[in-house]
């Protein structure tokens, strides 16, 4: 399936492994404990799990150096959590409470963390890409050394957006990788039934942009393609198109079975046969790590996720006088003051009071 | 889509001393503050080479360079965008729409993302931001050139919208909308671009966000508009004391979102008489949320029904009669106000 060329020897040393091991089995058990706790009604809203997109989550975020911005779709978990979120916060927002990343105003789709340089969480499909865009042309007007990685679902490449977006980058030589998903399935509709030209790679010549396609359930080979493009966009400033090629196990959300559309034959085959933890663990174990040592990680990641759950369930669910708090910048309650005659019913105290622009 | 240059040959020499066009104005704001501050930087279609399609940016590429002046492809959607993510990381983008009907195929952007950004990362990350587009019809563009759609982006929480109706109040508030650290959508009109008025270059102050003015002081009747549906409510507010004998206030709201509805409910207060005049549909527009308020904050003292004049409820037709028959002219302007003082209806 690869169009790159994969190394002989593990590109990275055995510490490094052992953590990206931990970030995806972390992420796992999340997804796990997520879909435990929506169907307890814990967790509202929508829900999108990863859950077998572990690989290319924990590979694409290895290439990115501490300080290059992180941008993603709706199924940002496993991402967040890849680039240092920790799982308490993570959790706490899908839980809707103060401690969450984004205090409990985004919930599961909008987890960001500033400080980690993981600009969120974007809700509408391909609608991210323009943004991740801009964040690549601010980095080249600051004259940073920095790049980008913007992830998208296969399903977005047929979005205005992802046209108008790779022609600025690829236009203006911004620094920026954009990583298709590509899970088979945009909700219940495959690659083939959605996409004119299904190799989505193939999409970033039209842009005259390079591309290529990763097995996205070997850790490995996403860690050396990924490695490869973002230094390239950071040196260079040169963006590319990564397609990763995965499967995801639960449906859409926790919403969706995930069998309207596909067979649980395909899923098996993919679950049971190219599962990404599973294969990682293997290499792991033939490079002389002990099963001893992976289940010490795999329980340290459990009990991660435990404690996120535990913490979740225990921080305070936001104060409804803070109902528009962050809408507008601090400093701005004073523009909207003049705001309040005629005001319609309740509005003053609900918005005017309660935060706005404080 | 076509846009045509509006300067007209020697404009800027009419100009008087302390005169300006609100072309120039705006294109004052822009240098002074690219000058003062280097994230500061233009984005849009033609802005550059071309001098601006509506000649505001005329000169700045020379000045400031392709790199702050930036000549974008026709992909309002992507550019908007990059706005917002240029912003979110400290720049200061200040994006050139053609005319407000192109933001359109950007809406996503606008109201999905910029407005969002704030409230739904928990005030984490800020989109200090500016939109400026040109609204307004008068010139035969026709159904697809012609249209005013303030009410939607000012009934957007999350956003700032700003529509100045002088030259002066175009740079002092351009320039606050450059500083202000959310996402502001500045409403220019195309009729509008070469109204002149007072402005003095040494006096650097900063307009103030959320306040109306009194562009009038009268007290009969209050006309409460912006934009170039204030620049008609004066001619309106002239012909109705000149040949009718009324003292007509006219407020010029400045800011769409936040309202000083507290001016505009003084005004009515004075004068117990209100007509809403705009340029975009009235129906579900900037006029009906004014009335609201009116009727909210002023029903005791309200000796009329709270008038409304905007544009014709049709797409704009490209025949002259027909164009001229739809838009908000002084004409309606006058039989409307004259209707409420009256008691006509």
């Amino acid at each position: 399936m690869s169009e790159s060329v994969t190394t002989e020897e593990p590109p990275v040393g055995t510490e490094e492994r052992l953590s990206h091991y931990r970030s995806m089995v972390l992420s796992r058990e999340f997804e796990t404990a997520a879909e435990r706790q929506y169907k307890a009604a814990k967790i509202g809203g929508y829900c999108h799990l990863s859950s077998g997109q572990e690989a290319t989550s924990v590979g694409t975020v290895a290439g990115l150096d501490q300080d290059d911005y992180l941008v993603t779709g709706y199924r940002c978990h496993g991402f967040a959590l890849a680039r240092g979120v920790s799982a308490k916060a993570a959790m706490a927002e899908l839980f809707g409470r103060e401690d969450g990343c984004a205090h409990g105003r985004g919930g599961s789709m909008h987890l960001l963390d500033v400080e980690k340089k993981f600009y969120g969480g974007w809700g509408i499909v391909a609608g991210q890409l323009p943004i991740a865009t801009g964040i690549a042309l601010g980095i080249v007007r600051q004259g940073r050394s920095q790049a980008v990685l913007c992830e998208l679902g296969e399903g977005a490449v047929n979005m205005g957006a992802w046209h108008e977006s790779l022609n600025l980058a690829a236009l203006w030589d911004l620094p920026v990788v954009f990583l298709v998903v590509n899970n088979s399935y945009g909700m219940g509709t495959s690659v083939d039934r959605a996409s004119a030209e299904p190799e989505i790679f193939r999409r970033a010549a039209a842009h005259r942009m390079h591309g290529e396609r990763v097995d996205g359930n070997d850790l490995d080979e996403v860690i050396e393609a990924s490695r490869r493009l973002l230094d390239r966009a950071r040196l260079d400033r040169r963006p590319a198109v990564i397609e990763a090629v995965t499967y995801r196990y639960r449906g859409h959300s926790v919403a969706d079975a995930g069998l309207a559309y596909r067979s649980k034959e395909e899923i098996a085959d993919w679950s049971e046969g190219r599962d990404p933890i599973a294969r990682q663990r293997l290499r792991l174990q033939e490079s002389g790590v002990t099963v001893e040592d992976l289940e010490a990680i795999e329980d340290e990641a459990r009990s991660e996720v435990e404690a996120a759950v535990e913490h979740a369930a225990a921080s305070a669910e936001p104060s409804v006088d803070q109902l528009a708090h962050g809408m507008y910048a601090p400093g701005s309650a004073a523009q909207f003051e003049r705001m309040r005659p005629g005001s319609p019913f309740g509005e003053e105290a609900l918005t005017f009071d309660a935060g706005l622009g404080a | 889509m076509t846009a045509q240059a509006q300067a007209e040959p020697g404009e800027a020499a009419v100009s008087g001393p302390g005169t300006m066009t609100f072309r120039e104005a705006i294109r004052l704001a822009l240098r002074e503050e690219m000058a003062r501050d280097e994230q500061v930087f233009v984005m849009g279609e033609e802005v550059g080479l071309f001098d601006g399609s509506y000649k505001v940016t005329s000169g700045l590429m020379d000045e400031f360079g392709p790199d702050r002046v930036r000549d974008t492809p026709i992909s309002e959607e992507a550019f908007v965008g990059a706005g917002i993510g240029a912003a979110m990381i400290g720049e200061r983008p200040v994006v050139e729409i053609m005319t407000l009907n192109f933001l359109l195929v950007a809406m996503d952007q606008v109201v999905n993302h910029a407005a969002k950004v704030g409230a739904m990362f928990g005030g984490e990350v800020r989109v200090p931001m500016v939109i400026r587009t040109p609204n307004g019809a008068g010139n035969q563009l026709t159904a697809q050139h012609s249209q005013s759609f303030d009410g939607w982006f000012a009934g957007t929480p999350g956003l700032k919208v700003l529509a100045p109706a002088n030259p002066a109040d175009a740079r002092s508030l351009l320039k606050a909308a450059i500083r202000d650290d959310d996402p502001v959508l500045f409403i220019e009109n195309l009729p509008i671009y070469k109204e002149k008025g007072e402005v003095d270059p040494g006096d650097d102050s900063i307009g103030e966000i959320g306040l109306a003015a009194i562009a009038r002081e009268g007290s009969d009747l209050s006309i409460v508009s912006h934009s170039f549906a204030t620049v008609r409510s004066l001619q309106a507010a002239e012909i109705l004391e000149r040949e009718h004998g009324y003292s007509v206030e006219v407020v010029d709201l400045r800011s769409l979102r936040p309202l000083d509805v507290a001016t505009v409910a003084d005004s009515v207060v004075k004068t117990n008489r209100a007509l809403c005049v705009e340029e975009g549909w009235p129906s579900f527009g900037v006029t009906s949320e004014i009335a609201a308020r009116i009727q909210k904050a002023c029903f005791d003292d309200l000796d009329a029904p709270v008038e409304r004049v905007g544009m014709a409820e049709v797409p704009l037709p490209y025949a002259k009669p027909l164009e001229l028959a739809a838009m908000p002219g002084t004409d309606r302007i006058v039989a409307a106000a004259i209707a409420t003082l009256e008691g006509a209806r």
